[in-house]
């Protein structure tokens, strides 16, 4: 009997065995945090803290956001556990009391060209808002949240829904009345990273503009969804944030803001998306001519400039063709005459939101040839994200970056330039180790199927970016991951 | 009217976001000596450093020395063993603080040989062992799990034998070689793409029973009773798989068709291997022996795997041609008790930026050690000890493709291997 204990004995000694490295990285002391302490980390933000993707919020894009990339390789250089109010499934999308209240993710389909269609995907959310998890969570990243929605209590309370709530809050908050940011502070973070207030222009700008710009309006309690938050009130807000965060001593990090109008769902559909021939050409110019002429009888009776006349006349020629939309910023003219209503055809710098994709070019009116939507039917005002709403974005949200700047240097923080790297991912892309890393739509690897919100890939370069500040500020060696590891987009 | 750019452009773009999945490859497998050679042929002799083409010992010459079966004195023995092999292999990355351990199982290399004695000049054989294969698992889904995650590759080999001497100095001998293989690979597609579930895509090919033939020869000249010097041939053999099963894991339902499971062809060379070797039978206790061998690597220059999706994976392997030097004692310490020992330095034939994870061995030490205990006139137990010791090495392997650009793999490995063996002799 004794005999047949030997052999599991050898093959345990012999399993043990294991050769052992001069320099092992996963002992303590190969990876360094540095003057950072990382033993509780916080990561606070909107979706793209989240991990949102694809038009949802789904457990692995949770899994790769961009806090959770860092925590792990945190974890190799003395970082302590990371939680994060993970969904139920894949599926993404939200229940409230079973009550579909946002849809699932986002996957690529083929319709029946053999192309690939990004369509939501068939399958029942099974994540309840009215199920309230149990944190706290080192990652309070909230999908929706503007900079003052963080301060705001009763943002987690389920009987403030939908008007002063948000559902992603709900699930996660400690009790329906507490702040993202008491949350956040409440966990005693030794360091945090702060990416907020893309929606507090990104709302204006996805919904084309039909928000209302609220500079000069110090009172979040009367701003709408698609408005623009004051950037006096945003740099109360964000030196708020930091106040309640450093007030331990806490270190940490914070990232700008990106240009809108460089993400796929704003630059995915071209301004000049009509094509003609030379004959149904000639056929819109014809329909077009009376109102032609009553734009310059009205440049010569001297009511617009030239300058405004020359951009409102409707032209059609063989071949691309801008598309002609409603823009609210010209002069009206419908007192003089009814017909004369706030036509133009787009310019290059006039941004199409993606979802304009799914009617433009077909007919208003499907009994009628000639209704066609962005030809004869101009695009509304919610269609198209015109170039002074763009203009206005960008002021507003260069105030933000200043103000985020500024207070970095004041609260002794690094700042990761967000901006500059979309810049460079806009430009001429990303390299990693398996490629380019582009914004272009589906194929480019940055932005996911819902055209604003990174891919995991996407999150794992900004991981990188701020794995990079983190090191040269607090003398760290954090490694870096590898991007090429991280999946982009997703076909059914 | 759908996302613009996207439409006319299926080929294009599928093609951008799946290149890295539609590069195969199939690879074969890790082992104790160079590439996936198993040098653990005979119980007697591995206790020796696997030394063995001029050693008169036992009917593992069969397998070392086809030749030296005729001036074995029994007019019958046979000896059967096994080796349990636990084998190790660690890898960390410091760029991206990656670590892994292999989790490969134990497995279980045997031989059994035996020789009869025809008269004074000729002696038959038979030889079944199995000189090539590999066991290396990872964990699912590692780092490296777009170059392999499994891998089960054995070869067993039957080679009826005949020894014949040629003056009482000078013998000949040599037999066919069939050889039985299979080989079970299961590796990811690329380094990300998942499904909507979150599973990687992966493949795994395998095939069992695919058989090849080869060959076995050796000659022994023994200028005096004392010494004895041998060399030995073993031909290369193609194990090529046919028609063998290839399945497609957790593919998207609208990527089905450019994934179809199916079958898949491949060949694997198993090298040629050829042995020099001397013996000095010192005095009526001690024994000494060297050898070398040279294994014809270069054959291995890429593996290719052809699906029948029409699927098509090359993959550089560009082994080089190795040496292995070996030394080994025998000190018979009475009746009852012969104790053996020994050294070999084993080469590797993988080049530098062609270390795939299946095999990320360099160069390696290695020492052995064993006995044979007589019960009776008539049986024996051998007993023998393999320990494998390499150092740390960081290599890479740069021929992986994704997006048609080169995207390397590596950091640094290190590998060791247990192995005790042991085997009855029986002789008449």
């Amino acid at each position: 009997m004794r005999r047949s204990l030997y052999i599991p004995l050898l093959a345990g000694l012999f399993a043990a065995c294991q050769p052992e490295f001069n320099d092992p990285v996963n002992e303590e002391g190969f990876y360094s945090s540095g003057e950072a302490d990382l033993t509780t980390y916080v990561a606070l933000g909107n979706s793209l803290t989240a991990g949102f993707a694809d038009g949802a919020l789904y457990r692995d894009a949770q899994i790769n956001s961009y806090p959770n990339i860092i925590a792990q390789q945190f974890s190799l250089a003395g970082g302590g556990a990371f939680t994060q109010p993970l969904v139920n499934d894949n599926t993404g999308g939200l229940l409230a009391n079973g009550q579909t209240i946002s849809s699932p993710r986002l996957v690529l389909n083929f319709n029946e060209n053999g192309s690939p269609v990004p369509v939501t995907l068939d399958a029942e959310p099974t994540t309840d808002i009215t199920n309230v998890l149990e944190g706290p969570f080192n990652n309070m990243g909230v999908p929706g949240a503007k900079s003052y929605h963080l301060l705001a209590n009763g943002y987690g309370n389920l009987g403030n829904f939908p008007t002063a709530a948000n559902p992603y809050f709900i699930r996660m908050a400690s009790s329906p009345d507490a702040s993202i940011l008491e949350d956040a502070v409440a966990q005693d973070p030794s360091f945090f990273s702060l990416w907020i207030g893309a929606n507090d222009i990104l709302g204006y700008a996805t919904s084309g503009g039909t928000g209302v710009n609220q500079t000069g309006n110090l009172n979040p309690q009367t701003y709408g969804s698609n408005d623009i938050t004051d950037p006096t009130l945003f740099g109360g807000v964000y030196q708020q944030i930091l106040q309640g965060l450093t007030s331990n001593g806490a270190q940490g990090i914070v990232l700008n803001l990106p240009a809108v109008s460089g993400i796929p769902f704003f630059t995915t559909v071209p301004y000049n998306a009509i094509p003609l021939d030379a004959g149904t050409a000639a056929l819109l110019n014809e329909n077009y001519a009376a109102y032609n002429g009553g734009i310059r009888q009205l440049q010569a009776g001297g009511v617009i400039s030239a300058e405004e006349a020359d951009s409102r006349i409707i032209s059609f020629q063989a071949g691309q063709n801008p598309v002609v939309i409603l823009d609210e910023s010209l002069t009206d003219l419908t007192g003089f005459n009814p017909a004369l209503v706030n036509l133009r055809q787009a310019t290059a710098e006039d941004l199409l939101p993606l979802p304009v994709s799914r009617v433009l070019g077909t007919l208003a009116d499907p009994s009628n040839p000639l209704s066609v939507i962005g030809v004869a039917v101009p695009l509304n005002d919610a269609q198209v994200l015109t170039m002074t709403e763009v203009a206005e974005i960008e002021a507003v949200r260069a105030a933000y970056n200043n103000t985020i700047a500024a207070l970095a240097q004041q609260f002794d923080l690094p700042l990761v330039d967000v901006d500059s790297l979309f810049d460079q991912l806009i430009s001429q892309g990303i390299p990693y180790d398996g490629g380019t890393i582009t914004a272009t739509f589906g194929t480019g690897g940055a932005f996911s199927l819902d055209g604003v919100h990174l891919t995991q890939r996407g999150y794992a370069v900004i991981a990188n970016e701020i794995i990079d500040q983190i090191n040269l500020r607090y003398n760290a060696s954090i490694p870096e991951v590898n991007a090429g590891y991280y999946p982009a987009v997703f076909v059914e | 009217m759908t996302f613009g750019h996207l439409k006319n452009s299926k080929s294009k773009s599928m093609k951008k976001f799946l290149t890295g999945a539609v590069i195969f490859l199939l690879m074969s497998a890790a082992a104790y000596a160079g590439g996936y050679r198993i040098a653990l042929q005979g119980q007697k002799q591995l206790a020796m450093g696997h030394t063995g083409v001029a050693v008169i010992n036992s009917s593992e010459l069969a397998f070392f020395n086809p030749a030296g079966l005729t001036f074995l004195e029994d007019s019958f023995t046979s000896s059967v063993g096994m080796n349990l092999v636990y084998s190790n292999i660690v890898f960390q990355n410091e760029r991206y603080g990656w670590y892994t351990e292999s989790e490969s199982p134990v497995s279980t290399p045997f031989n059994a040989y035996a020789s009869f004695k025809i008269n004074e000049w000729a002696s038959v054989g038979m030889a079944v062992y199995t000189p090539y294969g590999s066991s290396v698992e990872y964990p699912t889904n590692w780092e490296g799990s777009h170059l392999i995650n499994e891998i089960s590759l054995a070869a067993i080999f039957f080679q009826p034998t005949l020894s014949v001497k040629l003056t009482d100095k000078l013998s000949i001998g040599g037999g066919a070689i069939l050889v039985s293989g299979s080989v079970d690979f299961t590796r990811n597609l690329d380094r990300s793409t998942t499904n909507v579930e979150g599973e990687r895509l992966g493949v795994n090919i395998n095939q069992s029973g695919i058989t090849a033939w080869g060959y076995n020869l050796g000659l022994m000249f023994r200028p005096t009773t004392a010494f004895t010097l041998g060399v030995n041939y073993r031909s290369e053999i193609i194990v090529d798989a046919e028609e063998g099963e290839a399945d497609f894991r957790n593919i998207p339902s609208n990527l089905q068709g450019q994934f179809s499971d199916g079958t898949f062809n491949a060949s694997l060379p198993l090298p040629a291997e050829l042995t020099f070797g001397a013996s000095y039978q010192v005095n009526e206790k001690w024994l000494l022996a060297v050898d070398i061998n040279r294994v014809f690597w270069d054959v291995y220059q890429s593996l290719d795997v052809e699906f029948s999706n029409g699927l098509v994976s090359e993959n550089p392997r560009n082994y080089k041609n190795s040496t292995s030097y070996r030394f080994g004692m025998q000190y018979k310490a009475n009746e009852r008790f012969t104790l053996r020992g020994g050294y070999y330095f084993d080469e590797s034939p993988i080049q530098s930026r062609y270390f795939a994870p299946e095999t990320p061995r360099n160069d390696s030490n290695n020492f052995t050690g064993g006995l044979t205990f007589n019960l009776s006139e008539h049986f024996a137990i051998d007993a023998s000890f393999l320990y494998i010791h390499f150092d740390e090495v960081n290599e890479s392997y740069d021929f992986y493709q994704e997006n048609g650009q080169n995207v390397s793999f590596g950091g640094t490995y290190k590998n060791n291997a247990f192995i005790p063996g042991l085997g009855v002799t029986y002789r008449l």
